[in-house]
């Protein structure tokens, strides 16, 4: 009842009912839509940075308390943990590399063959590490493009017999360059070599693994597969300290805190012109308490109580806050389709209503209502039934 | 029913203090039609204030149905003027958003009644004043007659103790009034107690009772 009562005064005067809500639509407006291209934006760059070795699990040992991790042991894992389908060593060693004439520093991985799929490496020409690699220690090789380009002269070197640290290795297949932070900063070449034969060739490589990586099976989730891990280890060394195991992403954490920072800016400067748009309700809400001081008599003439006038007016202030929250949501919507079909060409980017901050804005629109309405509803509940009557007439 | 002992009301405007009631001694039984007359600023408009619980009296006591009418508070006094009195205006005081229904449905709503007793009272009490027809129509689309049988009809939906008139004939023309007039005797023959307050004599002369006003100071005038 009060609310169609609000909502007749409202439409009772629409072109001022309007430009009150103008301020509230334009603050909702860039509310939800600064917010939402920002996390938009984020989302799609996130997406692609999650291809960056997001789900490595990374474990290093810092003592092993006389039970040292061996390759068995990765592979044994493998098989009794359903949440875990894929390990890997990670030893390296920097040797000279040898090719013909050429030669350059490289960095050697020893790893196993499930390291292309927990690093998300995309194989280019023929095939990466093999299990009965690892089991028979076999000199063969897995060059990166940029080294197989570099040392060898083409990319396609499949078969081509290279010398690393003074021993002869085949090249299986050729990787697509790993886009890491730490290949970034290196300016070695990378080759990937069966754990088993880095630590016979070696001699700063040793058969007990110090660090290793983990990927989780599919149908779990890197957390699952991370406490699973950690419970794995604690059983083994007795002790939290042996070992550290982190699921961190470099990218997706430097993200979140560039994307929060910016999130909580624009939504700071939006707020604000609510705020403003706040004020604006208020003013007419005055200006139409003063108008209707005769019709707030005759209410209380008849027996409408403080509570009644206070709850009417506070009704129609919320509600025309609610009204601007709604249409400038709306416009909202609008204007995140259209620029989500002008962009059409990018196709990783989808402008899309981001649903928490259309709850977060009507929230605020809410308390804006109720805030700003206070004073006016208060201002005609405390009126003189008299001198209300009176008034102008 | 009524009862005022003592009751003073005092203004102060400017550095004058104006005495609009000066110890007003006024006592009306159930059924009753009474009018109060005199002249423009004679205490009448205080008067059907403190009578009304539009406005609280600064000494003497007022009675309204038994009960002390100083001692309520505001929301207290918006209850009685919402259940026990009807108010009847000059200038009707009708709601221009409102149609003639919703005007009268107003107080019932106040009051909580329920939705369907509501739209039977209303039609009910249009239909006693004879605007059962025009009860969609805004109040700019009636005549000032039917603006007053409006309101009339909005003071009687709630069925309350008393019917308070203010120059409820003052914007009509001679026709009009009588009509309305005529509605009034109806409403006493019916049984509802009326106060009717007025500058003019030949309107104050259809009660049964006339009480003069002057200065603050009531008189009865046998009828």
């Amino acid at each position: 009842m009060a609310l169609r009562m609000a909502l007749r005064s409202i439409s009772a005067n629409k072109m001022r009912s309007m430009l009150t809500m103008l301020g509230i639509i334009i603050g909702v407006f860039s509310l939800v839509v600064l917010v939402s291209l920002v996390s938009s934006t984020t989302n799609s760059i996130t997406d692609q940075v999650s291809g960056l070795g997001s789900s490595l699990i990374t474990v290093s040992v810092s003592d092993s308390r006389g039970r040292p991790i061996h390759l068995e042991d990765l592979e044994d894992w493998i098989d009794s943990e359903e949440a875990i389908s894929a390990m890997s060593p990670a030893a390296s060693a920097m040797v000279q590399g040898r090719c013909g004439e050429k030669s350059a520093l490289f960095t050697l991985n020893g790893v196993t063959g499930d390291y292309a799929e927990i690093s998300g490496l995309k194989l280019l020409h023929g095939r990466f590490l093999k299990r009965s690699d690892l089991l028979s220690a076999t000199r063969v090789c897995v060059l990166d493009r940029q080294s197989a380009e570099t040392l060898v002269g083409y990319d396609d070197c499949v078969g081509a017999v290279i010398s690393l640290g003074g021993n002869r290795f085949t090249v299986v297949g050729v990787t697509e360059s790993e886009e890491s932070l730490a290949s970034f900063f290196n300016m070695s070449l990378t080759a990937y070599l069966p754990f088993s034969t880095l630590y016979r060739t070696t001699d700063s490589v040793s058969a007990e693994i110090t660090a290793f990586t983990v990927g989780p099976a599919e149908g779990f989730t890197v957390a699952a597969a991370e406490s699973r891990m950690k419970e794995l280890l604690l059983e083994r060394f007795g002790d939290e300290d042996a070992c550290r195991i982190s699921s961190q992403n470099i990218f997706e954490d430097a993200m979140k805190n560039v994307t929060s920072v910016l999130t909580i800016l624009l939504g700071g400067i939006a707020a604000i012109s609510l705020i403003v748009g706040g004020v604006g309700i208020m003013n007419i809400m005055l200006v139409t308490v003063t108008e209707r001081t005769r019709e707030i008599g005759i209410r209380k003439a008849i027996g409408a109580s403080r509570r009644t006038i206070l709850v009417q007016f506070l009704i129609e202030a919320v509600v025309l806050c609610m009204l601007g929250c709604a249409l400038g949501v709306f416009f909202s919507w609008a204007v995140l389709r259209l620029a989500s079909l002008i962009v059409v060409s990018m196709e990783s980017l989808r402008f899309r209503l981001e649903p928490s901050v259309v709850i977060l804005s009507a929230a605020f629109c809410f308390a804006i209502g109720v805030i700003f309405g206070l004073y006016p509803a208060n201002k005609a509940a405390r009126m003189k039934p008299i001198d209300a009557l009176h008034y102008g007439g | 029913m009524i009862e005022l002992r003592d009751v003073s009301k005092i203004y102060q405007i400017g550095d004058e203090r104006v005495r609009a009631l000066d110890h007003a001694n006024l006592h009306i039984a159930a059924h009753e039609f009474v009018s109060v007359i005199g002249p423009s600023g004679s205490g009448k408009s205080t008067l059907m204030n403190i009578i009304g619980c539009l406005d609280t009296a600064d000494a003497g006591e007022y009675l309204l149905d038994g009960t002390r009418i100083e001692d309520y508070s505001e929301t207290q006094l918006a209850r009685v003027r919402n259940r026990k009195i009807g108010f009847v205006f000059q200038n009707f005081n009708l709601i221009p958003k409102l149609s003639a229904a919703e005007n009268v449905e107003l107080p019932l709503i106040y009051q909580g009644v329920r939705r369907g007793e509501r739209a039977r009272r209303v039609a009910e009490a249009l239909e006693r004043v004879g605007l059962e027809k025009r009860s969609s129509h805004l109040p700019t689309e009636l005549s000032g007659g039917q603006q007053q049988r409006v309101a009339i009809a909005r003071a009687l939906v709630t069925r309350p103790s008393l019917v308070l008139a203010d120059e409820p004939t003052g914007n009509l023309d001679s026709h009009t009034s009588r009509e309305i007039m005529q509605l009034f005797a109806e409403m006493h023959e019916q049984g509802n107690t009326i106060v009717l307050i007025t500058h003019d004599s030949d309107v104050a002369r259809q009660a049964k009772r006339v009480v003069h006003i002057l200065d603050g100071k009531l008189t009865e005038v046998s009828a």
